[in-house]
């Protein structure tokens, strides 16, 4: 479903991803783990085209996506939910919601204003109140939310477990659950490794900007020593 | 208490123009940041074309037809500027943008003239709201009465068209992080365009539906541009009902002001500005503005190193060729650089608090024209010889950017600026109206220099002292231990603070030094005109300086500079066609959209390809 062959990605002059190769397969939940600053939120900015690698291709569903305006790659079904949560403050849930809201897509279920509700009780109850009302577990749940509006087949999920409190994480776990059930391809990036096995079927290391680790849990588990090198604080 | 009612109700009437051009602005501000210079254009046009319909379309209802289709063919030509002239320079360095813009109002203004010519247009009256009705006695337009009533459903229609529809959420959610919004699916070049079809619209209709109450001329666009920026900055900026209020506040004010002190209608309207700001720092109704949003954070700053060697043999060699010009330069030679150093220095002295201090100042010929002033008055009051005239000039000026700035430092971003635009205003009514003691309109003549200076050569070589003078004092500033404070301010405000930087106590010492060497150049194109006159203090005047400032390149010390000298002969030289605005406007776009690091970053990297100047290390 998404192929990534050989992205280097920059800040202005510094390279933060380089040679970066992976595949994400259609229905998996995928995990990239790595430390603060290994790469994991560049890495879905360059497959949302916020960054645009200097070389290598982004291909989505066999469409190169490299050079695309975000919007478009939006548009193909990739689902952004970006890591400092960036909610329209300034506008009710309903109305983050709105902007998240495009039409409904072939092989996915389409998701309605009352079926996220369902799933996230908690914004049901606040649908008026502003973005800059609500705690930061709810700000995430908002921003999971607008992401589904869009009815992707692929979710990109930046660190949703950061900066919210342990039992929204276990709720959170719960959630991405149910959205997998849905047929969905899950990518997220995470530093929490018990987060992340609790959801992914793999898990991709990343130190540096390179893969150090593609595999899954079970394989992890039987190196400890990757474990140790770029995962432990 | 009649006449009261009577004037409420004009008031009121007048506001629907401000108000419906003002909201425009408003909304391609919030959306685009853009501050959209050629708004004031956008509303001259909307009433040149609603009079060439108007004479086509009759009765009642041509009438209201021309103002419609007026509205929406401005809205047409906002969309065709948007497409054309701002698209590719979105990316460009914050406030880049308002360059590109003024170069559109400078092409918009030769257009009207050749299409419908210099004289004023008699605004045609409406069909079946000629008459009058008499209110309490008093006689009321009936056409005042119809603008009264229709500007509620305007605001309505404006109101629930941004908070309740679709298009409304996705333009509040851009306003506040552009990039997420393109990220979820929303293609943000069409919404940019949207809203400036919009915003044009509005000013476009305001410009048509005034008609009958003022007509139409050459001069509309700026008369309009700072009554509607006040009007933005008192409602709040993004705030329709701020916008409403703000209108009405100032219509009606200028009304009263009109009947019972004629002297300061113009004054009035900024004091009430700067009253709100200073109680209400975000205006009536708006909110704080949040610094660096996502996706709108320009490129790193290049740090700026003093000159090597190289660059210093070719500033030597170009003082050498100044100052040789009186031997091999004909009298007309020298008459122009000297006007081309003073607005070089004017300029750099812009650069210092806006490039290096990050400060917009959108008024800074308050404190050429000031320093003009400061020096003139001074002569033909109390006779002063020219030598301490000279001197006071930019003591003067120096003393009001410090009152100024003072007043204006608790504001960031475009507050700022609109604060500073507001006080400069408010100084030029100020000599403007207050005829007896300046002078008025008529402005303060006979004032040359001493005998010693007399003639072209002598006061061509004073400029030349003076002037390079005063900007190798500007450039020396910023490589010392204060110019290097005021750069730690402007990058990170909070950092500065943390090392022990009272940043706002910086920037204010900023804005007095850079308005005191404004003031000097005001003194040196006081006694080389031997006249001032208000001019020198207007918007205009400011915007030259700005203008010139971004087409050099503001991350450049020597942009200033670069800008100053090229825009002045480029001015000298295209002002002797008739039609030389429409050519400035395109040559201004040409290069804003060609060379958006302005013609001194870009120079530098055609130097550094060519080897001419070193490298910085790490850059390829």
């Amino acid at each position: 479903m998404i192929e990534v062959k050989g992205i280097d990605s920059f800040y202005g002059k510094a390279q933060i991803l380089s040679d970066l190769s992976f595949s994400i397969g259609a229905g998996e939940v995928v995990s990239i783990l790595g430390r603060n600053g290994a790469g994991k939120t560049t890495t879905m900015k360059s497959i949302m085209q916020l960054v645009r690698p200097r070389n290598g291709s982004v291909t989505f569903n066999g469409t190169e996506v490299v050079g695309l305006p975000p919007y478009k790659v939006a548009k193909m079904g990739l689902g952004y939910v970006p890591e400092e949560r960036r909610i329209f403050t300034d506008l009710t849930i309903l109305e983050n919601m709105e902007v998240g809201r495009q039409p409904a897509r072939k092989g996915v279920p389409e998701w309605t204003i009352d079926l996220l509700f369902e799933l996230f009780p908690n914004l049901s109850e606040r649908r008026n109140n502003r973005g800059k009302a609500l705690s930061g577990g709810e700000q995430q749940m908002l921003t999971i939310a607008r992401t589904m509006m869009g009815n992707p087949t692929c979710l990109l999920l930046d660190e949703p477990s950061e900066g919210i409190a342990p039992v929204i994480v276990e709720q959170m776990a719960e959630t991405i659950m149910q959205i997998k059930k849905q047929q969905l391809t899950v990518v997220l990036s995470e530093q929490n490794l018990h987060f992340a096995r609790l959801v992914a079927d793999r898990a991709i290391i990343i130190e540096s900007g390179q893969k150090r680790f593609d595999g899954t849990f079970a394989e992890l588990d039987a190196q400890p020593d990757i474990q140790e090198k770029y995962l432990s604080v | 208490m009649e006449l009261f009612f009577a004037q409420l109700l004009t008031g009121l009437a007048n506001a629907a123009t401000l108000f419906l051009v003002a909201s425009g602005l408003s909304l391609i501000f919030g959306v685009t940041r853009i501050v959209n210079f050629a708004h004031g254009s956008f509303y001259m046009l909307g009433a040149f074309i609603g009079y060439s319909l108007m004479q086509v379309l009759p009765g009642m209802f041509g009438f209201w037809l021309s103002v419609l289709l007026a509205g929406l063919a401005v809205g047409v030509i906002g969309v065709i500027v948007e497409i054309l002239v701002l698209r590719p320079v979105y990316k460009a360095p914050e406030l880049f943008q308002l360059v590109a813009t003024f170069g559109v109002i400078l092409v918009i203004q030769d257009v009207a003239l050749y299409l419908w010519g210099a004289d004023d247009v008699l605004g045609p009256r409406a069909p079946g709201l000629k008459g009058i009705v008499r209110i309490m006695g008093e006689p009321v337009p009936k056409y005042d009465l119809a603008l009264i009533a229709i500007t509620p459903f305007f605001l309505f229609g404006l109101w629930y068209l941004i908070s309740k529809t679709r298009i409304g959420i996705l333009v509040r959610a851009a306003t506040q992080d552009r990039e997420m919004v393109g990220a979820l699916g929303v293609n943000q070049a069409w919404l940019f365009t949207g809203v400036f079809f919009l915003g044009a619209t509005l000013a476009g209709l305001g410009g048509a539906i005034q008609l009958p109450k003022g007509g139409a001329d050459l001069l509309m666009d700026f008369n309009i541009l700072a009554a509607i920026f006040v009007v933005v900055v008192i409602g709040g900026m993004g705030s329709l009902p701020g916008a409403y209020v703000a209108a009405a506040l100032i219509s009606i004010l200028n009304v009263f002001g009109v009947t019972f002190l004629p002297q300061s209608t113009l004054v009035l309207m900024f004091v009430v500005m700067a009253v709100v700001l200073m109680i209400k720092p975000y205006g009536l109704f708006g909110r704080e503005e949040v610094a660096g949003e996502h996706g709108q954070v320009g490129e790193p700053e290049r740090p700026i190193k003093p000159a090597g060697l190289k660059v210093r043999l070719l500033v030597a060699a170009g003082l050498l060729l100044l100052a040789l010009l009186p031997v091999f330069g004909s009298d007309f030679s020298q008459v122009l650089t000297s006007d081309v150093i003073i607005f070089c220095l004017f300029a750099a002295s812009l650069h210092f608090i806006l490039g290096l201090g990050g400060l917009v100042s959108f008024g800074h010929a308050a404190f050429f024209g000031g320093g003009a002033y400061v020096a003139a008055l001074l002569v033909s009051h109390v006779d002063a010889p020219m030598e301490i005239a000279f001197l006071l000039a930019p003591i003067g000026a120096g003393f009001a950017a410090f009152i100024i700035g003072w007043l204006c430092m608790r504001l960031t971003g475009v507050y700022f600026a609109m604060l500073t635009l507001a006080f400069a205003q408010l100084i030029w009514s100020l000599v403007y109206q207050w005829g007896e003691f300046t002078g008025g309109d008529d402005g303060l003549v006979d004032i040359w220099p001493s005998a010693w200076l007399n003639g072209t050569t002598p006061y061509y070589y004073f400029t030349l002292v003076f002037g390079i003078g005063g900007i190798l004092l500007l450039r020396h500033a910023a490589h010392s231990p204060f110019g290097y404070a005021l750069r730690a301010s402007r990058d990170s405000s909070r950092q500065a603070e943390a090392t022990g930087i009272n940043t706002k106590r910086i920037q204010w010492a900023a804005f007095t030094f850079a308005g005191s060497l404004a003031g000097l150049s005001g003194a040196l194109f006081v006694f080389s005109k031997g006249s001032v006159f208000p001019t020198e203090l207007e918007i205009a005047r400011s915007f030259d300086a700005l203008i010139v400032i971004f087409l050099g390149g503001v991350k450049t010390l020597s942009g200033a500079v670069v800008g100053g000298a090229s825009l002045e002969y480029a001015k000298d030289f295209l002002t002797r066609f008739e039609y030389w605005r429409l050519t400035l406007g395109l040559i201004i776009i040409f290069v804003v959209i060609v060379a958006p690091e302005g013609i001194s970053g870009t120079l530098r990297k055609v130097a550094e390809r060519f080897g001419i100047i070193r490298q910085r290390e790490g850059e390829s």
